[in-house]
């Protein structure tokens, strides 16, 4: 018989070994503390009629080429799309939110217009709370559509900084792609004097650049153009768009890492 | 004195297929002054009658602001339409909140008239004893909705509602053709007539009961009090002067209706018209005759008796 | 592993501000930036409170976002309880700080500097630390360029620490007048501009008199 009253009711040590107090020095709950599977680079920029977005097809394991058919831009309501960069897991997360959101708008009759700017706060506040919860959503987000007729393009981290500007690009891109996409527009209005060939031209380049420089970026992406034809909005989404005229001639010029001929 | 026993809640039908508490709560509208709406294709507007419990003492006030595209004008208990007001408002920032844009004014009264319903299926639960005119504009235009404590909600051109309120409703039913394409201007003084046909004899639209709402294309919610309706009320007796009333003016609108079979609608009248005409009106026609309408009856004639002033309704 | 780190370095560039006797100064630049990446060039992070109240933020944007919106929806419900009276800035102030100190123990990461007219009609600059501390002040900056900033305006507007060369008094602290005081917050970010690579692009100013609001735009460096 134990004499101490605090020793009554609970397990016995010379039975159950020692209370393992352990859990109370833990960590706080959390989901997602690194990225798994990993989309890399999205890029968009605005032209004068409407916004082109794209990213690869590649979903990484680490440094591997886990999936090479992975689509990481998502059409919301009629005219909008969400680019998505970053855990893939979580990319369908968001995809599964946008579903929901589409569904319970449909509800309404008449439906309110969900736009470009309607996401763009909505996925905002998604992002934030769920860093303010230390259970992030890991992506980084670009959403293009239309605000009153008008290009609008924005984007979105897993910390829930958003930023609206006329060339967005996320993770490498923003290092690579930005520098050739401010060639056109460099400040909100530049997109006026910029067409959807310039736009798309552009857009090709940075990819084609990613693929050369970024090591998690494949040369098959998927490209949106979203333009306004007689005031209507048109989303056009070209799947398994290549990388063309590569040129790697230039390869065999770098030295000092990788399989080395001589 | 005979009870009714199908009116203790709101979750027993009457064997004739009626929720009394529910009609009660519809009598809570009728007791308050009136509220009237219209739309054009462009504004609505919203007018009302505000009452003072006390000749020294303030008017309730009967239009609430919702947010810059919405707002209400209520008739019965105005504490209820604060809740519900607080509801729409707390909806109205959450859909600016998250979706950076304004509440539509169908989703707007959805909810509450949602809530309203619950009411009327849950036992130990009351209905709400108001009725509201929504008015709002959003992306498909102007709209002006009718919620009722059965939960229902309804879009009209032009609705009126509160005591008499069948007086501008049949202002607005002969005159409804010319809202669509009517001015702003218009729109204020066709309210304001309708209003005042709902008043009976020994009143006027004074600048201290009557309160003014506009909402619309490049009009933000605005409502009108005091100094700021006195122009309109100028404008009101430069374009038409009030009719003489007829003395039962109200049981012969009643009449003209012909399809009055609702009880409470004589109910009301025959409150409000204590004041002027004698409330001859209370006979009820054969359908209203049943044993479980009887009670319903009395309770409008109790109510006869009391100073219309120390109505707790609004 | 290491932990989530829930704040970031993403901001707007610097702000400042200004009171006189009779107006209020707000700046800011519209350069947004993560880290030495630009990511905007055009992001305004001067905030209308409506009331005649502006506020800026530096710090971590997300937070600088979110505080503004909370404090958007209290100044609406102050208004529809309080009959649409205009909110007075000290009592604004009070509510951004309520706010700031509600998250004491995951604070938001911001420096807020609020302006406005007082009651008694002089300019008002408010500035709070992001546990919610608040004072109202002569001047402020906050953000990037702070460093550089408060030194400068320490000297042109307060004159602390200044000797009169006639009396050896301590300077007499003068009331600028606003042509004055424009000047120096252009000259203030001219600067900041020069020396800080998270500050330029465009100068945006908010200028607060009995009149009313009257905002102006200059170029900075873009590089």
């Amino acid at each position: 018989m134990q004499h101490t009253q605090e020793k009554w009711g609970r397990p016995r040590d010379d039975v159950y070994g020692p209370y393992d107090a352990s859990y109370l020095n833990s960590e706080p709950r959390t989901q997602t503390l690194q990225p798994t599977v990993t989309g890399t680079s999205v890029i968009g920029m605005k032209f004068n009629n409407g916004v082109v977005i794209a990213a690869d097809n590649l979903a990484s394991y680490g440094s591997l080429r886990r999936f090479i058919d992975q689509e990481r831009l998502i059409k919301v309501g009629s005219e909008t799309v969400v680019g998505v960069g970053g855990d893939v897991s979580d990319l369908q997360t968001i995809e599964e939110i946008m579903e929901g959101l589409e569904i319970s708008e449909s509800y309404d009759e008449p439906a309110q217009s969900l736009t470009a700017p309607n996401i763009h706060s909505y996925l905002q506040r998604i992002m934030y709370k769920r860093r303010s919860k230390l259970d992030p959503l890991w992506n980084a987000l670009v959403i293009g559509g239309f605000k009153n007729d008008e290009p609008y393009l924005a984007f979105i981290d897993l910390l829930g900084t958003t930023y609206t500007a006329p060339a967005v690009a996320s993770g490498f891109g923003s290092y690579l792609a930005i520098p050739i996409l401010r060639k056109l527009v460099d400040r909100e209005g530049d997109q006026q004097n910029v067409s959807k060939e310039q736009a798309v031209d552009a857009i090709k380049e940075a990819m084609k650049v990613l693929f050369y420089r970024d090591g998690r970026a494949l040369d098959k992406y998927s490209l949106a153009i979203l333009s306004k034809k007689d005031g209507k909005p048109d989303v056009e989404i070209l799947k398994d768009v290549r990388v063309e005229n590569q040129n790697w001639s230039m390869a065999k010029q770098i030295k000092g890492f990788g399989t080395q001929d001589e | 004195m005979f009870r009714n026993s199908y009116d203790n809640d709101t979750v027993t039908f009457s064997p004739t297929g009626r929720i009394f508490q529910v009609e009660y709560a519809l009598e809570a509208i009728k007791q308050g002054s009136a509220a009237v709406g219209i739309t054009s294709d462009t504004h609505v507007v919203l007018v009302a009658l505000k009452r003072n419990a006390e000749e020294l003492g303030s008017y309730q006030r009967k239009i609430t602001r919702i947010d810059d595209n919405m707002g209400l004008a209520l008739a019965g208990l105005a504490p209820d339409a604060r809740l519900l007001s607080n509801h729409l408002r707390s909806l109205s920032m959450r859909q600016q909140f998250l979706f950076d844009r304004p509440l539509a004014v169908n989703a707007a009264v959805a909810s509450i008239a949602d809530k309203a319903q619950s009411n009327t299926q849950q036992y130990g639960r009351r209905p709400y004893g108001v009725g509201l005119l929504v008015a709002g504009y959003d992306e498909k235009g102007p709209h002006l909705f009718e919620f009722l404590p059965s939960g229902s909600m309804l879009e009209y051109v032009g609705s009126a509602i509160g005591a008499r309120s069948q007086a501008a409703r049949t202002y607005l039913e002969r005159n409804f053709d010319s809202f669509e394409k009517c001015s702003l201007e218009q729109l204020i003084i066709h309210g304001l007539v309708a209003l005042r046909d709902t008043l009976p004899q020994d009143k006027e639209l004074t600048f201290q009961n009557t309160s003014i709402a506009v909402v619309g294309k490049d009009t933000k919610f605005t409502i009108l009090e005091d100094d700021a309706v006195v122009p309109w009320l100028d404008k009101l007796d430069s374009t038409s002067r009030r009719p003489q009333r007829r003395e039962t003016a109200n049981t012969n609108e009643n009449n003209e209706e012909g399809e009055t079979t609702d009880i409470t609608e004589d109910m009301v009248d025959n409150t409000e018209s204590t004041e002027s005409t004698n409330s001859t009106g209370s006979v009820t026609n054969a359908e209203n005759a049943e044993d479980d309408n009887a009670n319903a009856n009395s309770s409008a004639e109790g109510d006869n008796e009391t100073d219309p002033n120390d109505r707790m309704e609004d | 592993m290491s932990r989530f780190n829930p704040y970031g370095d993403s901001s707007g560039g610097s702000s400042l501000a200004i009171a006189g006797a009779d107006f209020a100064i707000l700046a800011g630049d519209t350069r947004h930036s993560t880290g030495f990446s630009i990511d905007s060039r055009d992001q305004s992070q001067i905030a209308d409170l409506g009331d005649g109240l502006f506020l800026t933020s530096n710090g971590f944007s997300a937070d600088a976002k979110q505080l503004v919106d909370d404090l958007r929806t209290q100044i609406k419900w102050y208004h529809h309880n309080n009959n649409d009276h205009k909110l007075s800035i000290s009592a604004a102030a009070r509510t951004t700080m309520m706010l700031l100190y509600g998250k004491r123990f995951f604070p938001y990461y911001v420096n807020p500097i609020m302006i406005g007219m007082a009651d008694d009609g002089t300019g008002a600059v408010y500035s709070f630390d992001p546990l919610g501390s608040y004072d109202r002040e002569p001047s402020r900056a906050a953000g990037h360029a702070s460093e550089l900033l408060m030194p400068f305006l320490d000297n042109q507007v307060t004159f602390a620490n200044q000797l009169d060369p006639q009396t050896g008094e301590p300077r007499k602290r003068l009331d600028l007048d606003l042509q004055t005081a424009v000047d120096l917050v252009k000259d203030a970010f001219t600067g900041a501009a020069e020396r800080q690579v998270q500050v330029g692009d465009t100068l945006e100013i908010v200028i607060l008199t009995k009149d009313g609001v009257d905002r102006q735009y200059y170029d900075l460096r873009r590089d």
